[in-house]
């Protein structure tokens, strides 16, 4: 597994750069993997997303896909998407620490 | 002579992990051809174009043939599966050409698309509009058919003929279902 630097710890990833432990996710760590997708700075929406992520996978085992973050994030399709212009699918549970989702919707 | 020390890569780990992900290029944009009115043929299309979008890559559907009935205002919410030549369908085609067993069929898919909290066609259009995929109907067709823009569901971005088409997928990846 590789490792990177994010908020001056070493974490494992996996290829695609996601955090292969989620539990060593910090917001600070957050931050920093945005900034790789140019997504500096975080804005409360973006919060509001990444939150409902960690909780919804917390509760559920898996990452939500887009669907399920628009109906009940609070943050509607459309806006997801200007949050995450490069994918809303992948980029936000990789900036929220957990795996790639598995879902196609 | 001046000699340039190169200074040891601290995180080479990094480095070959951006040539790994370099590597093969990333899909910039999908255009994806629709031509069936089945909701074995439509789902397809549709899912591919959300996967698309979810992962960043750009999606257009251009509605062509039967293709055109996903899009179709009065036709979209009733779509059926093909139970005749098809030939992955568990029921033999004779007895998929008997009454009743297209509806028969697409109850039971509808079921398990349900089951799987996969949106009915008008929502997974819904969703694909508000992710930002665009939607085209072949001019072609579209006469063929005897169809107006206003026949379509608002969300459809324009009525382009396949010279058109082509031109507006200048660059992307083309699928045909």
């Amino acid at each position: 597994m590789p490792l990177r630097t994010y908020a001056g710890q070493s974490l494992s990833v996996n290829e695609e750069g996601f955090l292969s432990d989620s539990a060593q996710w910090t917001p600070a760590v957050a931050e920093e993997i945005a900034k790789e997708s140019g997504l500096i700075p975080l804005k409360e929406k973006h919060w509001q997303v990444i939150t409902f992520c960690r909780e919804d996978a917390a509760r559920e085992g898996q990452p939500p896909g887009v669907r399920r973050i628009a109906k009940l994030s609070g943050v509607g399709m459309k806006e997801l998407y200007e949050l995450f212009p490069k994918g809303p699918g992948k980029l936000a549970a990789r900036i929220a620490g957990l795996p790639k989702p598995t879902g196609c919707i | 002579m001046t000699t340039t020390i190169l200074e040891p890569h601290t995180e080479p780990h990094i480095a070959d992990l951006e040539k790994q992900m370099t590597a093969k290029p990333p899909i910039q944009a999908v255009s994806i051809i629709l031509s069936k009115g089945s909701l074995d043929m439509v789902y397809p299309a549709l899912i591919l174009a959300n996967g698309a979008r979810m992962s960043g890559i750009d999606a257009t559907i251009f509605f062509t043939f039967w293709g055109l009935d996903a899009i179709t205002e009065k036709k979209l919410d009733n779509l059926h599966v093909a139970t005749v030549g098809n030939p992955a369908f568990p029921i033999p085609t004779m007895l998929g050409g008997l009454p009743g067993m297209e509806s028969l069929a697409s109850a039971f898919m509808k079921r398990g698309i349900e089951k799987l909290d996969i949106p009915p066609i008008r929502e997974m259009l819904e969703i694909l509009k508000d992710s930002g995929a665009k939607f085209y109907a072949c001019r072609m067709a579209m006469e063929m058919f005897n169809l107006k823009q206003t026949d379509l569901i608002p969300q459809v971005d324009g009525v382009l003929s396949v010279i058109d088409f082509f031109d507006n997928a200048a660059g992307s990846q083309l699928l045909f279902i």
